[in-house]
């Protein structure tokens, strides 16, 4: 646990080691904030609540993190870094877990940032705070999918641009697939129960039930286990990548 | 410490190291040489755990590094091939986070971090980003990154590349004064490293070793080992070559001439010592000696007969 907590330490720091970190963070509350006010038009829908705001950050997590994600590892492969970091007494699942963990924290601080459209809802109106902070959980939970997705892309490859365009068409798939677009190509000819397990997988269908305002612990575990299964794969692609 | 035996390793259908096997005890420091592509990072890359060989197997004290890897690499310390270190961190910043993975005690962490600073003169640049730092600095961080949980086994992937003279001195100082308590492998190009501070020297060509033994037994094997060069006046050169013919130690005798000057070099027959011979020979003729001495032998000669060019062995595989 505690090479764990070397790891996280050293990633979260290199973040904000370079303009990185700064760029990305103003970029992102920037974004969020077109979207919703502009594009999503906040002000004249005359709603307390942030239902816009979130409903645009599945959208924005498609490029958004991944860009985060692609030098997780690619960027190691590269420097030579990852040769140190490999041939040091560190089991492989940990420095799997802290690099992960890192990138997972600092999409927290940037998710975080985003408060004052919390304090200027409140101002605004009496929205109900509970599916607010439901929705942040929610959210919170489904960054950490899509990283957990492009951290294991980011392994195969030490092309930054790569790991990027490969990681945002994955991430798109697991967003749209409860989408009409996609379970309607599949309702015509599969059989229900395979409709069904496709459309479970949508991020969109999981985080839009925690939108409501109901943590169920189905949505929880999916993500968690998501992420489970894309850092395994994670460490399984690093250690293939030893056997040359 | 380091046992490595038939180590085997295949990049499809390329075979970079080809059944290797070697043990490096206690006090030994073991030069590595080659060419470019023999196969030596390969192999440092397997005796440090970072590549998974296909045949054989690295025990680092008495640990395998396949199946007890942590254990085997908490008694490593590695430079990898072109020292490589986070660049946005400080050589502080980034020697501190390797004695906390490497799960020092704080105040042996801050002990081992003085002592790999000190031995490495790091200080002046210890709070620089390691980006801004000089090759040399470079280099030096990736050294005491290596040295810094005081390892019974080092291995090092060319620790002197890029380093001026007065640092290549200090770093092989370094390496010398470890030598008695710790098994060491490095791989260099500079043959005259081997020389100065390794105990042992093996060379190997396409994977496999094709010389192993003490720079002394490997000097042994050059044609100029205990060759006797002179220089002299050309008057007296054609006098000169035709005795040194004649002595019975003298295998050949080769002459360069220059303006009023020329030089001879007698070449020993099964490396005897000919150098009493030539000065006796020398004064009993008269000769107009202006430079005389002997050589211990060439490693470059040896390594060349040894080995072969990348474009030989390139052409070798695709035939």
């Amino acid at each position: 646990m505690k090479s764990v907590w070397a790891i996280f330490k050293r990633e979260f720091a290199a973040y904000f080691a370079t303009p990185l970190a700064y760029v990305f963070i103003v970029i992102f509350l920037f974004t969020m904030g077109a979207f919703t006010f502009y594009i999503g038009r906040f002000y004249e829908s005359d709603i307390a609540d942030l239902d816009i705001f979130f409903s645009y950050q599945p959208w924005l997590y498609l490029f958004f993190i991944p860009a985060i994600a692609m030098r997780l590892w690619a960027e190691e492969r590269r420097t030579g870094t990852m040769e140190l970091l490999l041939t040091l007494p560190v089991p492989l699942w940990a420095t799997v877990l802290g690099k992960f963990l890192a990138a997972w924290a600092f999409t927290g601080v940037a998710l975080a940032l985003t408060f004052p459209i919390w304090i200027t809802v409140n101002y605004l109106g009496d929205p109900d705070n509970g599916v607010i902070l439901a929705s942040y959980i929610g959210s919170f939970l489904m960054a950490g999918a899509y990283l957990s997705i492009g951290a294991c892309i980011s392994a195969t490859t030490n092309n930054q641009v790569i790991a990027f365009v490969v990681s945002v068409v994955v991430c798109f798939l697991f967003t749209i697939s409860g989408a009409p677009l996609v379970v309607d190509f599949f309702r015509a000819w599969a059989p229900f129960p395979l409709v069904n397990a496709i459309a479970s997988f949508s991020f969109l269908t999981h985080f839009l039930s925690i939108m409501q305002g109901v943590i169920d612990l189905r949505d929880i575990v999916f993500f968690f286990s998501l992420m489970a299964l894309f850092l395994a794969a994670n460490i399984v692609v690093v250690d293939l990548k030893r056997v040359g | 410490m380091i046992e490595i035996a038939g180590l085997t390793k295949r990049f499809g259908p390329i075979t970079a190291v080809a059944g290797i096997d070697l043990a490096v005890g206690k006090g030994e420091v073991l030069g590595f040489l080659g060419p470019n592509g023999a196969g030596k990072s390969t192999t440092m890359k397997m005796v440090a755990g970072y590549l998974a060989p296909d045949a054989g197997s690295v025990r680092i004290c008495g640990h395998d590094i396949e199946s007890d890897t942590l254990a085997a690499q908490r008694q490593i310390g590695y430079l990898p091939e072109g020292a490589p270190a986070y660049p946005d961190m400080t050589p502080r910043q980034f020697l501190r986070f390797i004695a906390e993975v490497r799960a020092l005690p704080r105040d042996a962490a801050r002990q081992a971090l003085t002592d790999a600073v000190a031995n490495t003169e790091l200080e002046p640049v210890l709070d620089q980003p390691i980006d801004t730092l000089s090759k040399g600095f470079k280099r030096r961080v990736g050294l005491a990154q290596a040295i810094l949980h005081n390892p019974p086994v080092l291995i090092m992937d060319e620790p002197t590349d890029g380093l001026d003279p007065n640092q290549k001195h200090a770093v092989r100082q370094l390496i010398r004064s470890m030598a008695s308590e710790k098994s060491i492998i490095i791989s260099t190009h500079l043959l005259e490293e081997v020389e100065a501070i390794c105990s042992r020297a093996v060379i190997i060509d396409r994977g496999r070793v094709v010389a192993d033994g003490t720079p002394a037994g490997l000097l042994a094997r050059s044609r100029h080992h205990n060759a006797v060069t002179l220089m002299l006046a050309a008057a007296d050169a054609e006098r000169a070559g035709a005795t040194l013919k004649t002595l019975p130690e003298v295998a050949d005798v080769e002459q360069l001439a220059s303006n009023g000057t020329a030089t001879l070099t007698a070449y020993s027959r099964n490396g005897a010592v000919l150098i009493d011979n030539v000065i006796a020979a020398a004064s009993r003729e008269g000769w107009d000696v202006k430079e005389l001495y002997a050589e211990p032998g060439r490693l470059d000669e040896v390594f060349r007969a040894v080995t072969t060019s990348d474009a030989a062995r390139a052409r070798e595989s695709r035939a």
